[in-house]
Formats: structure tokens, sequence, C-alpha cells
């Protein structure tokens, strides 16, 4: 298992949204590595015969019959808006991205 | 070289993972709940309803269907997700492997292309944002934006296809030919309206060209949201033009987002790839796998309806049409229409002439399509039963047209109310023609006097004096006897 990059960590904080700081990317960095090598180990563990998983429990085909049901009225809904106008949630400009 | 993703938003009551209403129009945020507003401790649970939907269009694609798959989670960070992320599948989609066989018109005749399908997945649908400020309502030069969620969590179904090579001049017209039969495919299922100017069926279109002669594919570009089937033919055009202006002046495509521009029929640059997009796709803990049985499966086999290709080719066996004919049928948009007046009892060539003629004026003079007329094919088969047993004239029947049109009820609501029945009860119709004969004494004489031929002048005034309503035929003879012509 190699090593966490700085760079890494910095890509990862651009597509997360995070403003962070130069000595934090070294420090996350570290830690990441800790992290990442602690999953590897798990890795090692099982091996093919035990399948990966992405649910603790082994259910599947869960589902949910198709008919519609009140949900929030708009107060409610935008009650944890940071803004609102027009009943819609208003957010800053998206710069340089794409609609 | 063409490439097509296309995106069909489902017609269920509910969305993908929570029971909100999917009804298009609503006001702004009444159809959000803690599921798809991504409040905290709220989880999703896939509607049963959507997947199997999946399941038969993968089957009517000829696709593979996955024993098991799972959900994944696409991570980004746009405000039209108020999760960060759209609950998607990736490296496991439901259904694999499938093709749909697409006919192109071309000055040798129709050529047939295989269009192979690479996928079709699961997703929901994201929010609806609006940008605010700046000059042109685009994103560019905003101020700030506002969303609304109701879109949020609709189920979408995404139809990849793999690489189409092999169409040449033609791709452009193929991809339409694709569109089109995807979209009637999805109608016949019953699975979505794919209405595509409502958005609930969307195009991205991926184009590439090889240099004649070559034998590598060049740089594709990727142009978004193309939403009409007009406009996928315009785009590829114009991406092969585009392209090809490039490559012959010596000069590189770029591969990158483009986005149509409707009024122009070109497309413009967007974001540049080069900065990919890494969307960190993992399976969503918060669903379960998707595991379709084999009995389920054949269960929805045995419920697929007849491909639109084959009900195409045995209506016209059945209706005895010639390919152009057919093929003027299919460019109206009309063919399910006839088919459907024909099964409410009318024969298939009235049918056809009221929704090839005055059915289709209508539509293009509202500018709305063939099918969002309001009037059924059960009731234009009722004003077709009504003037084959004499009740309405050709000419009253369109007055009953603009009636159910108008909102004023059923063809016989209309009749009734605007009182268009057809006069030949001889009583009603003698004193129109005593009349007509009274005032026109110079057209009477003549037919007195033997020109028979002068009888038209008196059923046009019988006609007039009954708004249309007069039975011509009845009328005429009414005439020549009362003038002793007859």
């Amino acid at each position: 298992m190699s090593a966490i990059t700085r760079d890494e960590v910095a890509h990862l904080a651009r597509l997360s949204r995070l403003a962070l700081h130069e000595d934090e990317l070294d420090q996350l960095a570290a830690q990441l590595d800790v992290i990442i090598s602690a999953v590897a180990k798990v890795q090692e563990v099982a091996q093919g015969d035990i399948p990966p998983s992405s649910h603790a429990l082994p259910l599947t085909n869960v589902y949910r019959p198709d008919e519609a049901r009140p949900g929030l009225d708009p107060d409610q809904a935008l009650a944890g808006a940071p803004a609102v106008e027009d009943e819609r949630f208003r957010v800053p400009r998206i710069l340089g991205e794409e609609a | 070289m063409l490439g097509l993703e296309t995106h069909v938003e489902l017609g269920t009551a509910s969305k993908m993972f929570c029971s909100c209403s999917t009804v298009f129009g609503a006001k702004p945020n009444t159809q959000v709940c803690p599921v798809c507003l991504a409040l905290p401790g709220s989880l999703p649970v896939a509607n049963g309803a959507a997947v199997e939907s999946a399941i038969r269009l993968g089957l009517m694609l000829n696709c593979s269907i996955a024993s098991w798959c799972r959900f994944a989670r696409k991570n980004y960070f746009y405000p039209d997700m108020p999760k960060n992320y759209q609950i998607s599948q990736y490296d496991e989609p439901l259904c694999t492997d499938g093709y749909l066989d697409v006919a192109v018109e071309t000055p040798d005749g129709p050529r047939e292309f295989r269009v192979g399908i690479e996928r079709v997945h699961m997703e929901e649908d994201t929010g609806k944002t609006s940008h605010v400020g700046g000059a042109t309502g685009r994103i560019h030069g905003a101020d700030y934006s506002i969303v609304d969620y109701n879109r949020a969590g609709i189920p979408l179904l995404e139809v990849v296809t793999k690489p189409i090579e092999h169409t040449g001049e033609f791709a452009p017209e193929a991809a339409r030919a694709y569109v089109r039969e995807l979209r009637d495919l999805v109608r016949s299922l019953g699975i979505s309206d794919v209405r595509m100017e409502e958005g609930s069926l969307r195009c991205d279109v991926n184009v590439s060209l090889m240099p004649r002669g070559g034998t590598e594919w060049g740089t594709r570009s990727e142009t978004k949201n193309v939403n009409s089937l007009r406009s996928v033919e315009r785009a590829v055009r114009h991406e092969m033009e585009r392209q090809a202006g490039l490559l012959d002046a010596g000069q590189r495509v770029v591969q990158e987002t483009r986005h149509f521009q409707e009024a122009s029929g070109t497309t413009v640059s967007g974001r540049s790839k080069e900065e990919a997009q890494d969307y960190r796709y993992f399976p969503d803990p918060d669903l379960v796998p998707v595991a379709p049985s084999a009995e389920w499966i054949e269960e929805l086999r045995a419920t697929l309806p007849e491909p639109p290709a084959a009900k195409r080719a045995r209506l016209q066996a059945e209706w005895g049409l010639s390919d152009e004919e057919l093929r003027d049928l299919v460019n109206a948009e009309a063919t399910d229409l006839v088919a459907a007046t024909v099964d409410a009892g009318a024969p298939s060539a009235e049918a056809r002439k009221w929704w090839l003629n005055e059915l289709s004026r209508r539509s293009t003079e509202a500018e709305i399509s063939l099918s969002a007329l309001a009037i059924t094919p059960a009731q234009v088969a009722r004003i077709i039963a009504l003037v084959a047993e004499g009740t309405l004239t050709n000419k009253l029947a369109r007055q009953v047209v603009d009636g159910v049109l108008n909102g004023e009820g059923t063809p016989d609501e209309v009749v009734d109310a605007r009182g268009l029945k057809v006069v030949s009860d001889d009583s009603a119709l003698g004193a129109a023609v005593d009349a007509a004969i009274a005032d026109n004494p110079d057209a009477a004489e003549k037919v007195r006097s033997g020109k028979v031929a002068a009888a038209g002048a008196l059923v046009g005034a019988v006609m007039k004096a009954t708004r249309g309503q007069a039975d011509a035929g009845r009328a005429r003879e009414l005439i020549l006897e009362r003038l002793g012509a007859g």
C-alpha cells in the first residue's frame, strides 16, 4: 500500500469542497495513510473465500410499493434552507461548472 | 461514430427512493420529503415498480438482466442534489448487452442498422435549478441560483448504446431513428409518457470521426440535453460538420462537453473535460442489492407488448398500406392513434384520413403533438361512425371536432348542443327548398327549362340557409322534384 501523497489529499479536498491549509494537507496525508493501512489489513484477512460486501445484513430485494404519499409542506421543506426565494432554495451561484 | 445516452423519466406514481408524488408541474418544493431533501436520519427504499419497469425495458431491448446488482453513489457537488450525490448504478447495471434495430430512409431505399445497447441502469433525477441575474439566464453571469427539488428523486432509466459505427453519412438520421424507436418502445411498455418537450426523454449525443482511409476514431465530443428528435439529428449533423471542418483545417478536436443551441442548430463549448470528473462511485450502503429471481424475470417477459416495429409491419399488412403510406403515418406520429381509432370501430382508411388531414392540421395550428390534441381515438371513431350513418356530413363533422377540441363534451354531446344533425327529413328540408326557389327565381327558371346544372345554386342556397346541415343529395332531389325536372 503506497503512502497517500500531499497532492492526493489536495485533490480530495477540492472534490469535497474543503478549504485546507498547507500544514493540514501534510497532517491529513499521514492520518489517511494510517486509515488506509488499517483497511488494507482487513483486506489481507478477507481473501477469495469472503466476498466483498457493502452491507452488514444479508438482505436483497427490499422494495416499497409505488404509492404516492404526502411529504413535507413547503414551509417545513424550506425551514432549513439558508435562504429562500420564490418557494425555492436559494444558493450561491456556481462558478466554472456546468449546469 | 455515434454514441447515445438517453434518460427516460419513469411514469411511476412515487419517486425512486421515497413516496413523494411525481406529478409534473406542481408548485415548487411541494413534492419533497426528508429522503429526497437528504435530511439527516432519512433512509431511501427502492420503488419496486421502477425496478420492474427497468427490467421490462431491458428485456424489450434484448438485454441480459443481472441476477444481482447494486445502487452506487455518484458523488459531486452541485445544488441540484441535496445529498451531494446522486443514487445511480455504476459497475453493476441491472441490464446489459442488448440491441435495437432501427431503419433509416436513404436515397437507395431503407437501410437497417443494429444499435448495440451497452447497458440500462436505474438512477434518480436531479432537482431543477434556475439561475437568477446575469444577462442570459444561463449559468455564466448568474448572481445566484434557486432550486426546486420536486424532480429530485424521480426514477430515471439511463439507456447507453455501444459505439454505433458504419452509419457513415447517415449518422444523423440513424441517431434520430434510434431515439424515435426507443421512445416508441418505452411508450409501448407504458412505463413513461416519453414527452421530450417535458423532459421525460432526454439525450446526450457523442460524436467522433475517423478520417477517410484511417483506422482509428478521433476525439469525441459529448453534446448534452438534446431534447427533440429533430434536435438529435441536427446536433449530430452539426458535430460531424464542425469536427470535419477542424480536421480538414489541420486542427484537433477537443474532448469536451458541448451544449446544443435550439435556435441555431449548432453546439457551443461547455466545460472542457481535461479535468476529468472524479465521482468516487461506491455502493450505496443505505440500499440493499437488487437480485431479481429468474421466475420474476420470466413473469415480466410474459407481459411484454408487441415491439413497435412488429406492430408497424402487422398494421401495414392489415390495413394494406404501401411503404410510403406507412412512412407518412409514422412521420406524423399517428400510427398508435389510428390503431386505437380502428380498435374503437372505425375503418382504417377513414381513421387514417382524419388523423393525417384534419387533426394533423389542428395540431400544427395549435403547435402541439397529435397525441396532445384534446380528442381521443374513441371520439374520432364516433365521429367517423356519425358520418357513415348519415347523421353528419364531413363539414358538420369538422364542426363537431371543433366542439370536442373546445372542451364542449363528447361528439354526441356536441352534436346535440350545437344542433348539428344533418337535416334530411323532408318536411324540415322542404321549407328550406321552397325558400331557396322563391329567393332565386332565375336559377329556378333555368332548371324548369331543363338546365339541371343550375340546381347547384339552389342546393347552395339550401345549404346556406341550414348552416350546412342539410343532406345535400336529398335537397337536390327535392328541388328537381318541385321544379318538375326530376
